[in-house]
């Protein structure tokens, strides 16, 4: 019993920064409706910081000292990034912003590695809190009783800053009703950057009050945003007492679900999220919205290619079929990758841009599909019947994850389809008589005509234009108006008999079909399977590409596809430095094209033929 | 219509102690009401009587606690707008709803897609939309005066043709009731009229029941053949607009004696 209790406090400990940095994400989300991605960022760079501050800060005070030093810096570094950046693309589509964020995050990763070198870095103990306390008959260390004080106490000078100061009255309307306070004439501009330097701060002080109990490192940002995201879903969005709450909850199952079962406290936390969602779609104390904005509005009709472009489409499918003549097996390879990078990320254009619906779970159908072919290898069968059958795994995947998705919207949705992926990552990862485990699934290798480079190229080129073919005549075909309807306006869609639930259910079943395809293409061209197909950067990857593609455009995906997995690839070969170059090369397409590569180049034709 | 049958055919719409609370407070208290076809029948009352909930209960937004709804003989209480919109209700919303990304003819398409016997077109996945339905599209838009603007994008038009179009997209499942949660909110004054004069006449002509809220009483008193004034939840007045005119509790409600 007594180790339970000992157990439980460790949770409450960890409660305190996954709180913190959980209240920063909800805050900058309900006023600036911005999905801070970078927030995990900023935690390590807060960490990162502390390591050195306290170093060179000599003496028990000037410890304490550089923890707040730290997360003062790095809310400083947010605020320059919401200045220089963020405040460029507020306009732009919702979700655009997120791109940016990531690129920072890509950014952040390998500047701390520059900086601070590879290596996990411990530091010093936290002066005066060294030792432990005897409760329970166990030693609790001194300093997480602290941090189990500072978790309350942080709540509550936040709520007497909310509640008792005119910035926390405006940060409040403004998450309530954004329109309204800039029709009272608040300066919105610096109460963004407000908010954004007082979330960051947060995330900060979050990541700097983990040195003492853990080691920093460069890849504690994505283990902390996962949760973070986690938190602030089950929480609701933009309640600072939800994330409290839930940051309780969450380490509570990780500190008790890692005694049932290493590993299964995440997928725990998972489970929780999705049921709170399904019960309440908008977290526990969150509130209904107003009904988000469409994801970017194209400004122009959309239209099925004409005459023109068909042909010139045809044409340019004819030139890249003629690739083989010119290129060697690696770089056939390389195209392989491209081709059918870009059919996974038309899959999850066509849930995005037609259907509206945002998922970053879109890994959760490649992975499906890229299994569903390794086992239907495993049962004897060959290449041709393994890649239907991988497209069919994920269909049915999208089946059950599109049944959940479907009752929720926004970034609720968005959620829900992650900790979807998440699961079955975890499952793959911790199921090792079926998947392999980390071992993956190897030995699968194309067969026929395929089994050349230059087949296998020509059968990916073949399937991803027969997707781009398929995924189009769906968009303009009636299923897509309903979809495109139930997007623009469900009430009234609703209302002209239009079956929102089950039009954009079946959406999830196209778009996973055609990333299973995808997945299952990927299998045949590594020769193996592994859990990361399933895994969040992949998801990441999609989005990002659909993104700079334009999300406002039918199939930009096609051209953002090729143009970030073409530099992602090349960087990689040139350059130890890839995710610095990568992020900036984002950051700055997404200041220059806020409508995405392809969305500004319909925009400017459309233009010059009304001209 | 003929006016001799009406004692005794059953009512269009006919609404019976329909009553929704939020925490304690009642918001609408046992409404009830009949609605003959061809009828343009008026719902007002001062900010926060409950017209608005009422609405959402007959428009399937929300369920009511309490009470029944029935569309011919049939009970609809409850039912999804999907499927009041099967039954035969078509509506329009305070906020002109239209889908914006598409042009004014593919949106009246798109509604007609959803009335009944075309609900399998909705499957047939590779076919385009650009033909379907294009005739009865240009039909509806030519009742309501909109045909010059069948190609435009949606996005272009001034909010008084979008409330036509909206109200073009109510009638493509040819209804049998329509509910107009203030038809004619946010436009001009000169629109205004048009629209209402058009909506009178689709009662008249097609014997469809008319239920719209409004705050503009000219609108009310000229186009509505009968008045029912809410206030606090319940129904305090109804007869023709001359009669609601003239009731002193009517009058007390809005502002101390002046006529509504």
């Amino acid at each position: 019993m007594d180790f339970y209790a000992a157990q439980f406090l460790t949770g409450l400990a960890s409660a305190a920064s996954l709180f913190l940095v959980a209240s920063g994400l909800s805050l900058i989300f309900g006023v600036t409706r911005i999905v801070n991605f970078a927030h995990g960022a900023f935690y390590m760079a807060g960490a990162y910081l502390a390591y050195t501050l306290t170093e060179r800060l000599s003496g028990p005070f000037g410890y304490w000292v550089g923890l707040v030093l730290a997360a003062l810096l790095t809310a400083g570094i947010g605020a320059l990034v919401e200045v220089l950046l963020l405040r460029r693309v507020y306009k732009a589509p919702e979700l655009f912003q997120l791109l940016a964020t990531f690129g920072v995050t890509l950014m952040a990763e390998d500047l701390v590695v520059l900086v601070w070198g590879p290596d996990d870095l411990i530091g010093g103990r936290a002066p005066g809190l060294e030792g432990g306390v005897l409760l329970f008959g166990q030693r609790i260390p001194a300093y997480d009783l602290f941090l189990i004080a500072l978790g309350p106490a942080v709540l509550g000078a936040l709520w007497l800053i909310l509640h008792r100061t005119r910035f926390g009255v405006l940060v409040r309307a403004a998450t309530e009703d954004r329109e309204m306070v800039a029709a009272l004439g608040v300066d919105q501009k610096w109460l963004f950057t407000g908010v954004f330097a007082l979330g960051v701060f947060l995330a900060g002080l979050g990541g700097a009050l983990q040195l003492p109990r853990d080691a920093v490192n460069h890849a504690m940002d994505l283990s902390v945003i996962v949760e973070a995201f986690v938190v602030v879903v089950i929480g609701g969005l933009g309640s600072v007492l939800g994330a409290f709450v839930a940051a309780v909850l969450v380490a509570e199952l990780n500190a008790f679900g890692i005694l049932i079962l290493p590993g299964v406290s995440l997928v725990l936390a998972f489970l929780v999220m999705a049921a709170v969602l399904v019960v309440r779609p908008h977290g526990l104390f969150g509130r209904e919205e107003p009904a988000p904005r469409a994801v970017g509005l194209p400004a122009r009709l959309w239209r099925p290619l004409g005459r023109t472009a068909g042909t010139l489409a045809l044409l340019a499918v004819a030139a890249c079929a003629l690739l083989p003549l010119v290129a060697g097996p690696y770089a056939l390879a390389v195209a392989a990758e491209i081709a059918l990078f870009a059919l996974f990320a038309l899959s999850l254009q066509f849930l995005m841009s037609v259907g509206g619906l945002v998922s970053f779970g879109h890994a959760a159908f490649f992975g499906l599909g890229a299994y569903g072919a390794a086992f239907a290898v495993q049962a004897g069968l060959p290449m041709p019947a393994a890649l239907p059958a991988g497209a069919l795994l994920a269909a049915l995947g999208a089946v059950a994850a599109g049944w959940f998705a479907v009752r929720l919207s926004g970034v609720y949705l968005a959620m829900l389809t992650l900790a979807f992926a998440q699961i079955l990552w975890s499952t793959a990862f911790q199921w090792v008589a079926l998947t392999g485990g980390d071992n993956g699934i190897l030995g699968l290798w194309p067969s026929g005509l395929a089994g050349t480079p230059a087949g296998f190229y020509l059968l990916t080129l073949a399937l991803l234009a027969a997707g781009l073919v398929a995924l189009r005549r769906l968009a303009f075909a009636p299923y897509g108006y309903a979809l495109r309807a139930a997007r623009d306006a469900p009430a009234r869609a609703a209302a002209v008999g239009i079956d929102v639930g089950r039009i954009r259910w079946m959406a999830f079943v196209a778009a996973g079909a055609a990333a299973g395809l995808a997945g299952a293409l990927f299998a045949f061209l590594k020769g193996s399977v592994f859990p990361d197909t399933l895994a969040i950067p992949l998801s990441i990857d999609a989005l990002v590409m659909v993104l700079l593609g334009g999300v406002g455009t039918v199939s930009g995906a096609l051209i953002g596809a090729v143009a970030y997995k073409s530099a992602a690839v090349w960087l990689m070969r040139e350059t130890d430095l890839s995710k610095l170059v990568l992020g900036a090369l984002i950051v700055v397409l997404v200041v220059a094209f806020p409508r995405g590569i392809a969305g500004t180049l319909a925009d400017l034709f459309a233009r010059r033929r009304r001209a | 219509m003929s006016r001799a049958g009406e004692g005794s055919a059953p009512p269009l719409l006919a609404v019976d102690g329909l009553a929704k609370a939020y925490g304690g407070v009642l918001a609408v208290d046992g409404v009830s009401f009949a609605l003959r076809p061809g009828e343009v029948l008026a719902l007002i009352g001062p900010n926060g009587a409950g017209k608005s909930t009422c609405f959402a209960m007959l428009g399937g937004q929300i369920a009511p606690d309490r009470g029944r709804v029935r569309l011919l003989g049939r009970d609809v209480t409850g039912l999804p707008p999907r499927r009041l919109a099967g039954a035969g209700v078509g509506r329009t919303f305070q906020v002109a709803a239209a889908f914006a990304s598409m042009t004014v003819r593919e949106n009246v398409q798109l509604a007609l897609l959803g009335h009944e016997g075309h609900e399998r077109t909705v499957w047939r996945p590779f076919r385009p939309l650009g033909a379907f339905a294009a005739v009865p599209a240009e039909a509806l838009l030519e009742r309501v005066g909109m045909a010059a603007d069948a190609g435009r994008p949606v996005g272009e038009l001034a909010y008084g043709d979008l409330k036509r179009l909206e109200f073009a997209l109510a009638l493509a499942a040819s209804p049998r009731l329509l509910l107009m949660d203030e038809p004619t909110a946010g436009m001009a004054p000169a629109g205004r009229g048009d629209l209402m004069r058009l909506v009178a006449e689709t009662a008249r002509d097609d014997g469809v029941g008319v239920l719209f809220t409004e705050h503009d009483m000219d609108v009310v008193f000229a186009h509505a053949d009968r008045v029912m004034v809410l206030d606090r939840g319940r129904l305090i007045a109804e007869g023709t607009p001359e009669a609601v005119r003239a009731d002193p509790q009517v009058r007390a409600v809005y502002l101390g004696g002046e006529p509504p």
